[in-house]
């Protein structure tokens, strides 16, 4: 009776082990557009609106435990945002005298003054997000295919990049964030040079980005801020907009940058608390081939 | 054990991983403590495990870890392999140890939170995420287990809650079977009557 117990317990572990490893490895050489991938699919149509649902009804438990880090939080930012509004108020005089001289040699060289010009937003809410956010970081989002949504597409909010769509379902998608490893965005620091970069996480820290492959002696200085570079090319073009401003600069040390080529960026928009995002769907260039394809 | 009284367990079983799945995506990893969001899956796996026995806790495991991966659009397998594992060793402890200390579970939740949390991302890495180890991760990596272990008491009383009263070898099974089964209940006994 014990034998018979003992048999059939590491039978089914053996089964159940040997149905996981199937499926890993099944799922892992597939295409995307594959039976499992489209069982995937299906369910998460399925389960979107119970998500959704859960979401809202969840929102002032969330609320409630994000008060006590919003509050410390908010406190460091005033004092910061403080600082910074002091040094930018000198700033603005300059600026205005550059953008009027931008304006005119804009209308000289009939540029387009908008970098968002040809693309629609729409406005979603966030429903859903996986724990472990050190390795794969992404974002469930409560519109799909349905309301024009598709692979590639940039996602911005609090002004700020967010990331892209890295799968479609018919009533929901995923955002892969630029905080996740997989993120690579070309960008152009907003400095005197306007020196172009690649923009990656920092492994073990997520809302430490860094700013990789800068000319060793780049004249990069804390607080500058980062936009996208936007590049087009005859085959390839960037999942993102030019200009979009993706973070500021926090860390810019000449010894990292000599030996590393890198610098220190936070991100613009506040990844960790986002209920609403907009995606940025309707690209103008959206025909041609995309630079980077999503997970 | 009737018929019904059979299913109660898996249908339990059933609803607290589908209940735990779908807050843990939509509410619980929302929320950051100390720079990480919380996982309650291989805690609420743990649990079931020690509370159920190697063989439900394993089946139990399998399932949410596959939803969690379905949910989560992730590589399918990845996760229910880890939580077989979490679910399979929580239920041998409790079969070959039978451990009676309140603040089992405590140690039992952070093992398992480690081993989820490094477990995953190990598959990650062999599944060709290029990212380098740095002591920042190892640093997310320690706050994870920390974070999970101070959790891991009050999901072990909540998913206890829950099973309780299926359980196979539950003691208020057994009394309540006794009478049932021509046993005397104490209203019956004579020395009740005095």
């Amino acid at each position: 009776m014990y034998d018979k117990q003992v048999r059939r317990r590491r039978a089914v572990l053996a089964l159940l082990v040997v149905v996981s490893l199937i499926l890993l490895t099944a799922y892992f050489g597939e295409s995307a557009g594959s039976p499992l991938h489209s069982v995937q699919r299906g369910v998460v149509a399925v389960l979107s609106p119970v998500q959704e649902g859960a979401s809202r009804a969840l929102k002032p438990v969330r609320d409630l435990f994000g008060w006590f880090g919003d509050t410390a939080r908010a406190k460091k930012e005033r004092d910061q945002l403080r600082k910074q509004r002091d040094s930018l108020l000198q700033q603005v005089v300059g600026y205005k005298v550059a953008l009027q001289d931008n304006a005119e040699l804009r209308r000289d060289l009939a540029l387009d003054q908008n970098s968002l010009q040809g693309y629609d937003t729409r406005t979603v809410r966030v429903i859903g997000r996986p724990a472990n956010n050190l390795l794969l970081d992404r974002l469930q989002v409560d519109a799909g295919s349905g309301a024009g949504v598709r692979m590639g597409d940039p996602v911005v909010a609090d002004g700020g990049l967010v990331g892209h769509i890295s799968f479609v379902a018919p009533d929901s998608s995923f955002v892969t964030l630029i905080t996740d490893p997989s993120s690579s965005v070309s960008v152009k620091v907003l400095n005197t040079a306007g020196d172009t970069g690649l923009l990656k996480p920092s492994v073990g820290d997520p809302l430490d980005l860094l700013v990789q492959l800068l000319p060793r002696r780049a004249a990069v200085s804390v607080d500058d801020i980062v936009v996208t570079a936007g590049f087009r090319t005859s085959r390839l073009e960037s999942l993102y907009p030019p200009n979009v401003p993706v973070g500021r600069v926090t860390k810019a040390d000449p010894e990292e940058l000599a030996s590393d080529q890198q610098v220190h960026v936070a991100p613009i928009a506040d990844l960790r608390h986002l209920d609403f995002v907009q995606i940025l769907v309707g690209a103008s260039g959206a025909s041609g081939a995309r630079a980077q394809v999503g997970p | 054990m009737t018929g019904l009284e059979s299913y109660q367990l898996p249908l339990r079983l059933a609803a607290l991983g589908f209940l735990t799945v779908v807050i843990q995506i939509a509410a619980v990893s929302q929320v950051t403590v100390f720079g990480v969001s919380v996982d309650l899956t291989p805690l609420v796996v743990a649990s079931a495990g020690l509370l159920a026995g190697s063989l439900p806790g394993a089946v139990f495991g399998f399932c949410v870890g596959l939803f969690a991966d379905v949910a989560l659009v992730q590589t399918l397998g990845v996760t229910s392999l880890l939580y077989i594992a979490i679910g399979y060793c929580a239920g041998r402890l409790r079969e070959l140890r039978d451990p009676a200390h309140g603040l089992v579970p405590l140690a039992v939740g952070a093992a398992a939170t480690a081993f989820a949390t490094v477990g995953f991302s190990l598959m990650q890495f062999m599944l060709g995420v290029r990212a380098p180890v740095s002591w920042l991760l190892l640093r997310q990596l320690v706050v994870t287990i920390l974070v999970g272990a101070l959790l891991a008491l009050p999901i072990y009383a909540l998913v206890r809650r829950v099973v309780q009263g299926s359980l196979p070898d539950d003691p208020r099974r057994r009394r309540r079977r006794a009478y049932t089964t021509g046993g005397l209940s104490p209203l019956q006994r004579p020395s009740a009557g005095r």
